[in-house]
């Protein structure tokens, strides 16, 4: 048994008065969950404390709140990890809030239907059927379900939501959860709208290239569901499969960098905007869109003149590497290309082999803590790594 | 005020998938759930549903090896019904985008199952209910415009016309307290189960048994009641499940000499018997001193392959994670029996018609009765769409020739009244509700578990009589009309030990030893005596009266039950 401090964000619509914290204090075993905490604060000292919950074992998706400030799940987190971490780090206290980016209904309530579920609907959540239906089961590859089923596990407690860093600047990003359901039907073979499903999202201002990669909804996730690498997947079949143009250029831009590394071993940064813009050649410089582009960065580019972060000889010749390093540059590039496309692992689809004696090492990084309960609070060194890892694999 | 063809009252499986199929039959619909219909206590169903849908497989195999499973109290009228849709039903949750997992061959792939003679259980990973619950969810939002929900409303009463028809429900908008009257043609429940009962359970808060009560309160009979299925495989410290699907897959169970006991209790099917079965050879090598210090058993699931058990049993690797500290790919995690479902609940036939007229029941709230004295592992899931969709259809048909009723403000009134009696009541130092409501739990874990004896039993009844006197004194902290869930926390209570005395006078009654009920008084089955199913009915505030119904037969004889 240990003693800790349960300070609670309390907020009653009815009394007129503004939100504030109350501290309530409690015993309970280390390894126990915040939730089963306030639970008891609930059963033993004060009944109005609001919280959903229901399964207790991170299946049901309601206890989303903000432990010190982070969100994730309330039965997901132990009560000693949070008191370890966080600001207070006393190994006592620990904060509790509603979480983020949504309307407080009630101390630890929000309103997930005015942005969650809205958001939801607003991907057409449903699987719109290939034509024609079979009288028995579709065939479909075993791959791609269990390839699916990473988006299907989440459980829409909107933890990844209430972390959004572009959501709380651009509120009407279709965000990381409604993403994440997305790539559930364009990664499902039976679905007959791929195209249009990317297509809408790629050209809305408010979709998916409105996520400026923070990994915090990586990080909040309780699933691992690691909703920014389905958006980068579905940015990836928007631009490579169906050559889909999207606001930014993004796609075009990432195809740019990846072509001028190849052909010059290094980034030649004056070619990079022309071929965004205009094409991924020599020739892109020649497209009326990427001399409109030009036109619109020429004060950007005229300030890195003067501050002597871009020389004219720069802009003219490009870096020079030696013939081995280019070469093995190279080397590498060929080699990605050779794989398979974008034989990307996932949450079940884990790279383990079962050779005996398979060490650690072996173990891919989401699998080993990309949902661990540590999730909620407190930093943990691994995980950007882990995530970042996982999308380049 | 709402008024509608049908009101289905809970958004689980059950519920979600009656809504569709009365919407489909053209009924105007609204669904009412006191949870988001995906928090729902179906989302927690991991293992997987049945079905014989291989070729190599038949229906008949499925209904017997269900009839078997019931020890031969099952109906079998209904169980044929059940296991001949159910192909059926896979394939159109299948069309409708269930990511059910595939063979080799990418056609619809099956895991083994307990008690089954054929692996004929279909599934999405671990997460086979939070998938189909999920995807019915997305076709509600699909068919927003025939389907009303209202997420967030606790039903608190089944309303009845003078002659005894069931015409809507009182339910409180638990956002702000507002109380409405929902008028219909018919209503279906679909409100789940009652786990909560027993302390600990695998079962989540809300399974508290409100539709059971409900239906108890306006004279509905219960039936099967003493029938509780004690998982053999739980945690000991929560009583979280560690799906049936990991012995499924091949994990075993070891005593701690590290004997694999099974193969003295069920020699043939070892640890895939039927669940009654297995949970009451792992209770006697703890209670003969076999367990190990902590009172549990071993599960050994690194016997499965790895890359498998990744794959497929992802949900329990978190579990034992997170909630044991136990890596399951490495080393054995150490279980229990766990209470985990109810068979019975609301009689029903196989439309789902209550005794009373325009009430129907589905799920687990229902008895139809499919599972007789023991569930098969994933026959519940087939259970609540199968006799789901068939209330939905049946009530549909059945709204056509009725006009809309309407109810009486005064009831309306009267449920307000309540409501605010328990707000109102002041704190004169007596027992907290969670107090209650935990002495309930223990209890009924203590004497009304997988052994029971006439002694313990009395002791049980006893004590809920004690706490049924006392719970509507225990005074709430919150006077408050947003999410009061201290209030509605007072109600379920109620429910509660309603549900809890009718499954202690039944397991009283029925003295003999049949599928979960095993009397160590009278541990032999005794089909000339009790080969029939035990009815409760409310009888005002006294104790409950017990009637029989008998058991439908249609082609498997009882026999002597071995695996
Ligand atoms: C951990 C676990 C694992 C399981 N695994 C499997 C499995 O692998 N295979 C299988 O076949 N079965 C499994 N089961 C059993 C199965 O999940 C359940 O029996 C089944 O899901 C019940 O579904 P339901 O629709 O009847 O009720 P639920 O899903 O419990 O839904 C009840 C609904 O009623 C609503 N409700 C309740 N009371 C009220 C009220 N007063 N007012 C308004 N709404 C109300 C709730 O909000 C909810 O929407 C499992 C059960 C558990 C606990
Ligand atoms: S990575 Fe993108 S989607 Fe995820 S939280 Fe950051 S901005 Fe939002
Ligand atoms: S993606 Fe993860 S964090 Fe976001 S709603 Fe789903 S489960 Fe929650
Ligand atoms: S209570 Fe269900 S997710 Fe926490």
């Amino acid at each position: 048994m240990a003693e800790y401090t349960l300070k609670l964000r309390r907020y009653n619509p009815e009394s007129g008065e503004a939100p504030f914290w109350e501290e309530f204090q409690i015993e309970l075993e280390p390894h126990r969950s915040v939730l089963e905490g306030i639970l008891k604060v609930k059963a033993e000292i004060d009944g109005s404390v609001g919280i959903r919950c229901s399964c207790r074992a991170a299946i049901c998706g309601s206890c989303g709140v903000r432990i010190n400030g982070r969100a994730g799940l309330a039965c997901h987190t132990h009560l000693g990890h949070a008191a370890d971490s966080g600001v207070h780090a006393d190994g006592r206290t620990i904060t509790v809030e509603p979480m983020g980016n949504m309307p407080i209904l009630k101390d630890l309530i929000v309103d997930m239907d005015a942005v969650h579920w809205k958001k939801i609907q607003r991907v057409t959540p449903w699987l719109i059927n290939k034509e024609p239906v079979p009288e028995r089961e579709y065939i479909v590859p075993h791959e791609n379900m269990v390839d699916v089923t990473q988006t299907m596990a989440c459980i829409q407690c909107g933890a990844c939501v209430s972390d959004c860093l572009s959501m709380e600047v651009d509120p009407l990003f279709v965000g990381p959860a409604a993403s994440a359901r997305a790539y559930r039907f364009v990664g499902d073979p039976r679905d007959a709208e791929q195209y249009e499903r990317v297509k809408d999202l790629a050209e809305d201002r408010h979709g998916i290239y409105d996520c400026t990669h923070c990994f915090n909804c990586i990080e909040a996730c309780p699933k691992g569901v690691a909703p920014m690498s389905q958006i980068m997947r579905l940015r990836r079949v928007a631009g490579a499969d169906h050559g889909i143009v999207d606001r930014n250029n993004g796609h075009r831009h990432e195809q740019a960098f990846v072509t001028l590394v190849k052909e010059g071993g290094l980034l030649h940064e004056a070619e990079l905007l022309p071929r965004s813009y205009g094409g991924d050649s020599w020739f892109g410089k020649f497209h009326p869109a990427a001399g409109q582009e030009l036109l619109s960065s020429l004060p950007v580019i005229t300030t890195a003149l003067l501050r002597g972060k871009v020389t004219p000889k720069g802009v003219l010749a490009p870096h020079k590497l030696p013939k081995d390093a280019l070469a093995a540059v190279q080397a590498i590039t060929e080699k990605v290309e050779r794989r398979r496309p974008r034989n990307e692992l996932n949450l079940y689809i884990t790279g383990y082999d079962d050779s005996p004696g398979a060490g650690d090492g072996d173990v891919h990084p989401l699998a080993a803590d990309g949902d661990a309960m540590t999730s909620a609070p407190g930093p943990n060194p691994h995980r950007p790594t882990s995530a970042s890892e996982s999308e380049s694999a | 005020m709402p008024a509608h063809d049908v009101l289905i009252i809970g958004a689980g499986l059950a519920g979600q998938r009656a809504a569709l199929a009365a919407a489909d039959a053209g009924a105007s619909v609204a669904i009412l759930s006191k949870v988001h219909p995906v928090r729902s206590h179906s989302v927690a169903a991991a293992g997987g549903i049945n079905a014989a849908l291989n070729p190599g497989d038949s229906w008949e195999s499925h209904a017997y090896d269900t009839v078997k499973g019931s020890d031969y109290l099952g109906d079998q009228d209904a169980i044929e019904i059940m296991c001949r849709e159910a192909p059926d039903e896979i394939l159109h949750l299948e069309h409708i985008g269930v990511t059910f997992h595939r063979s080799d061959t990418g056609h619809l792939g099956t895991r083994a199952f307990g008690g089954a003679s054929a692996a004929r259980t279909y599934y999405v990973a671990d997460i086979t209910g939070q998938a189909i619950l999920h995807v019915l969810y997305e076709q509600l939002m699909k068919h927003h415009e025939t389907v009303d929900r209202y997420e967030e409303w606790f039903t608190t009463t089944l309303l009845q016309d003078d002659d005894g028809h069931c015409i809507g429900a009182v339910a409180r908008n638990i956002r702000d307290g507002r109380l409405e009257v929902f008028d219909a043609k018919s209503v279906i429940l679909a409100s789940g189960g009652a786990g909560q009962v027993f302390k600990p359970t695998t079962n989540a808060l809300i399974c508290t048994g409100d539709g059971i009560a409900q239906a108890y309160r306006i004279g509905a009979p219960l039936m099967d009641m003493e029938m509780i299925q004690y998982h053999p495989t739980t945690l000991a410290e929560n009583g979280f499940l560690i799906t049936e699907g990991a012995r499924g897959e091949g994990a075993h169970l070891y005593n701690a000499l590290g004997e694999r006991f099974m193969e003295k209790y069920a020699p043939n099917k070892l640890e895939l018997a039927s669940r009654d079965v297995v949970s009451r050879a792992e209770q006697t090598e703890i209670n003969e001193g076999r367990g190990f210090p902590d009172g549990t058993i071993a599960l050994d699931i690194t016997r499965v392959p790895r890359k498998r058990t990744l794959e497929a049993l992802r949900e329990i690797v978190n579990i034992g994670r997170d909630f044991a500290g136990v890596d399951i790919t490495r080393e054995p995690i150490h279980i229990r029996p766990g209470m985990h479902y109810i068979m019975g609940g609301v009689r029903t036939d196989v439309d789902g018609q209550t005794p009373i007229p325009g009430l129907y029941a589905a799920g687990e709230v229902a008895c139809v009765s499919v599972h007789g004295g023991n569930r098969l592992g994933a026959n519940s899931l087939l259970d609540t769409l199968i006799f789901g969709r068939r209330s939905g259809e049946h009530a549909a048909h059945r709204a056509r020739g009725v006009a809309m009723p309407k109810t009486s403000s005064r009831r309306l009134a009267d449920v307000a009244a309540e409501i605010d009696e328990i707000i109102r009541r002041e704190n004169t130092g007596g027992r907290r509700i969670s107090e209650i409501k935990d002495e309930l739990g223990e209890t009924m874990n203590r004497y009304v578990a997988v052994y029971r004896d006439a002694e313990g039993l009395a002791r049980a009844h006893e004590i809920v009589r004690r706490l049924k006197a006392e719970a509507p004194t225990a005074a709430i902290d919150d006077k408050g009309t947003v999410f009061n869930q201290d209030v509605l926390g007072a109600i379920e209570l109620g429910y509660m030990l309603d549900v809890a005395e009718a499954i202690v006078v039944a397991a009283q009654e029925r003295k003999e030893s049949r599928g979960a009920q095993f009397r160590t008084d009278f541990p032999e089955r005794n089909d000339a005596e009790w080969l029939h199913h035990i009815t409760i009915s409310r009888n005002g505030d006294g104790v409950p009266e017990k009637g029989t119904a008998p058991v439908r037969f249609t082609q498997w004889e009882p026999q002597e039950r071995t695996y």
